[in-house]
């Protein structure tokens, strides 16, 4: 029972990881309707800057959040130099550029902070809380936890409760109404990238302890998260944050109770994508897109 | 809509500039494959064996470009299909001592098999879902070659060194000459097919689904048939290509067949040009081969800086990549410009 609980709660935490880099998705999804295949590698750039910063001796929570405004602030210019004149491009060209954005973002943070494996210190206490008798789990496994709790409430709050989230959600909507009730369509566009590298670059500070910190670490969550997304709905912000929980369980259950469960997370991470896709595209709480033809 | 359906049947009536120059083009092609076996005694050691990688690189790349530039679908994934193709042949040769010329052809058909499974539900999957599903089986891939369970078979992490008989002694060849020679042979075999096919009635087809799958279907066209062809035919040309590339290398091993290579592939048909169905895919081939050879001393990781770069600047130019910049120098040259080449910036076909 314990181990179980250990695992759950294990799950849960890198789930919550998931989560945030689905909820990053699908930021970028529902303002532009792009999948942004390179998610994962902004995220990890943004992780280094933030180990840049830490070897600098600022301190972890400061680093933290100059992290985070240096991301949102990047990820705009990204999206107007960019992604901007591919906008309206075909699928193929689109997907290729991610694809290219994909390789140089990959390639410059090998080239600045080189291929080695780098520790990356927790933002939370080293040490361990016990919760039962015989179950103790880390500082860094609840702190992210609480922290992905954080950033979901927030996001959701800024969405429901503010003037700002309210006019995003129109311009992801609708982009010709929302110019007409007043909305500059194209900020929110790039608001949408900054908030997603914002809330990624958050997720990338929370792996990079458990993970270390490595150019190629942004692969194996950006699957995880992709399927996250995918299950949970990609229209859906709440959906991809569930989704994104429940593929963290079930990795760390297939990890501790399948045989050669840790050899075919990923195997099964492509399984629930392509399951998703063929039986419910929209996922559980997407909305389903219909099409005039 | 409109723009669509005058696309397409510019598409469809396409091929009225090609009698004209047929003669020409057949003197061409013969010209150029009696070059590549000719290379076989000028080019000697290391060069035959670059040009081997080149040449299974660029089949594969003939199938993909057909998938993805003909019919517009898009794989990032490709590779897996490189990969099982390779470890087929590898398989092969190391347990049941197949002749290596002959090993291609077993891949071709376990490929197809992998490839029908994966593509049965994939398929199904349109444009961006269907890069974001090949995405993950490209993820997927190496950690599945690297697990402990099929080791006994594809030598787990280790791999497989292959044993390769050269040619018999009468026809005078030695090892490199004997897989080169064999490696073109596929290779002429797989231009030929892909010409046929694409100038053919599949090459309508799969154009105007991908165009405008509705009026295709309107205008007689299982819309989808013609993905599944396009889909088996470009897993049957990675397969086969892999299994050459394995017989060149004369090694398999995870390693071999990274993540980075099903975006290679994807580089190599992006980079090269889009429905170019000969000259794209070579071109696209010597890039993934040669950048990586040049940058990887520089700087690790410094091909990837090229392919993304390059990737990124050739959609802002000229969405049909090198080859498209080719046939717009050439059109300059002739001032005989075709006009359907210019228009549609964001087209890549």
């Amino acid at each position: 029972m314990t181990f179980f609980l250990e695992q759950l709660i294990i799950g849960l935490s890198s789930g919550g990881i998931y989560a945030i880099m689905a909820l990053a998705l699908v930021m970028i999804y529902k303002s532009t309707g792009h999948v942004n295949l390179a998610q994962g590698e902004m995220a990890v750039f943004s992780t280094f800057i933030a180990w840049t910063l830490v070897q600098m001796d600022v301190p972890i929570w400061p680093a933290i959040l100059l992290t985070v405004a240096v991301s949102f602030v990047g990820a705009i210019v990204l999206e107007r130099v960019v992604v901007r004149p591919f906008a309206k491009a075909d699928d193929l060209v689109v997907v290729a550029v991610f694809v290219g954005l994909f390789l140089s973002i990959h390639s410059l943070a090998g080239a600045i902070w080189n291929y080695e494996v780098k520790p990356f210190p927790s933002a939370f206490s080293d040490g361990s809380i016990s919760l039962m008798d015989d179950l103790s789990i880390r500082a860094h496994t609840l702190g992210s936890l609480l922290t992905t709790g954080a950033v979901l409430t927030a996001v959701w709050f800024f969405f429901r409760y503010t003037r700002l989230g309210l006019a995003l959600r129109a311009a992801a909507d609708n982009h010709e109404s929302s110019r007409l009730v007043g909305i500059n369509v194209s900020v929110m566009l790039a608001l949408g990238w900054g908030l997603a590298a914002g809330i990624g670059a958050v997720a990338g500070v929370m792996i990079a302890p458990v993970t270390f910190l490595d150019p190629g670490m942004g692969l194996a969550p950006l699957i995880f998260a992709l399927a996250g997304a995918l299950l949970g709905g990609i229209t859906s912000p709440f959906g991809a944050a569930l989704g994104g929980l429940i593929v963290g369980v079930l990795e760390a259950m297939v990890s501790a109770y399948v045989p050669y469960g840790i050899e075919f997370r990923e195997l099964i991470a492509l399984m629930l994508i392509l399951s998703v896709l063929l039986v419910r595209p929209a996922g559980l709480f997407g909305e389903i897109v219909t099409r005039r033809v | 809509m409109t723009m669509e359906s005058t696309d397409m049947t510019q598409a469809l009536s396409a091929p009225r500039s090609r009698k004209v120059s047929l003669p020409f083009a057949r003197l061409g092609y013969g010209a150029a494959a009696l070059a590549l076996l000719a290379a076989t005694g000028v080019l000697e050691g290391y060069e035959l064996f670059l040009a081997s990688s080149i040449l299974s690189y660029a089949i594969a790349a003939m199938g993909l470009n057909v998938l993805m530039g003909y019919n517009g679908q898009i794989s990032l994934g490709h590779g897996a299909f490189f990969a099982i193709g390779a470890y087929a042949a590898a398989i092969c040769i190391d347990r049941f001592a197949v002749p290596f010329a002959l090993t291609p052809v077993i891949a071709g058909i376990v490929g197809m098999g992998a490839g029908w499974l994966i593509g049965k539900p994939a398929l199904r999957l349109e444009g961006v879902y269907l890069a974001l599903a090949t995405f993950g089986l490209a993820i997927a891939t190496p950690t599945v070659l690297r697990s402990d369970l099929f080791a006994e078979w594809t030598g787990g992490v280790q791999g497989l060194f292959l044993l390769i008989n050269p040619a018999p002694e009468w026809a005078g060849l030695d090892l490199d000459q004997s897989i080169y020679l064999a490696v073109v042979g596929y290779f002429l075999l797989f231009a030929f097919l892909t010409l046929r096919l694409v100038r053919g009635l599949n090459g309508k087809a799969w154009i105007a689904t991908r165009d405008n799958p509705i009026a295709a279907r309107a205008m007689g066209f299982d819309v989808t048939r013609a993905k599944t062809r396009a889909f088996v035919f470009s897993v049957l040309a990675c397969s086969v290509g892999g299994a050459l590339q394995a017989v060149a290398v004369q090694f398999v091993a995870p390693d071999s067949f990274p993540f980075f290579l099903s975006i290679s592939l994807f580089t190599a048909v992006v980079v090269g040009g889009l429905c170019s169905p000969l000259v794209g895919p070579l071109l696209g081939a010597v890039f993934i081969v040669m950048v990586p050879n040049v940058t990887e001393e520089i700087w690790q990781g410094g091909s990837w800086a090229v392919y993304g770069g390059v990737i990124i600047a050739i959609m802002a130019i000229q969405p049909r990549g090198l080859a498209g910049m080719l046939g717009w120098v050439k059109g300059k040259l002739t001032t005989h410009t075709n006009r359907k080449q210019q228009t549609g910036r964001n087209r890549p076909c």
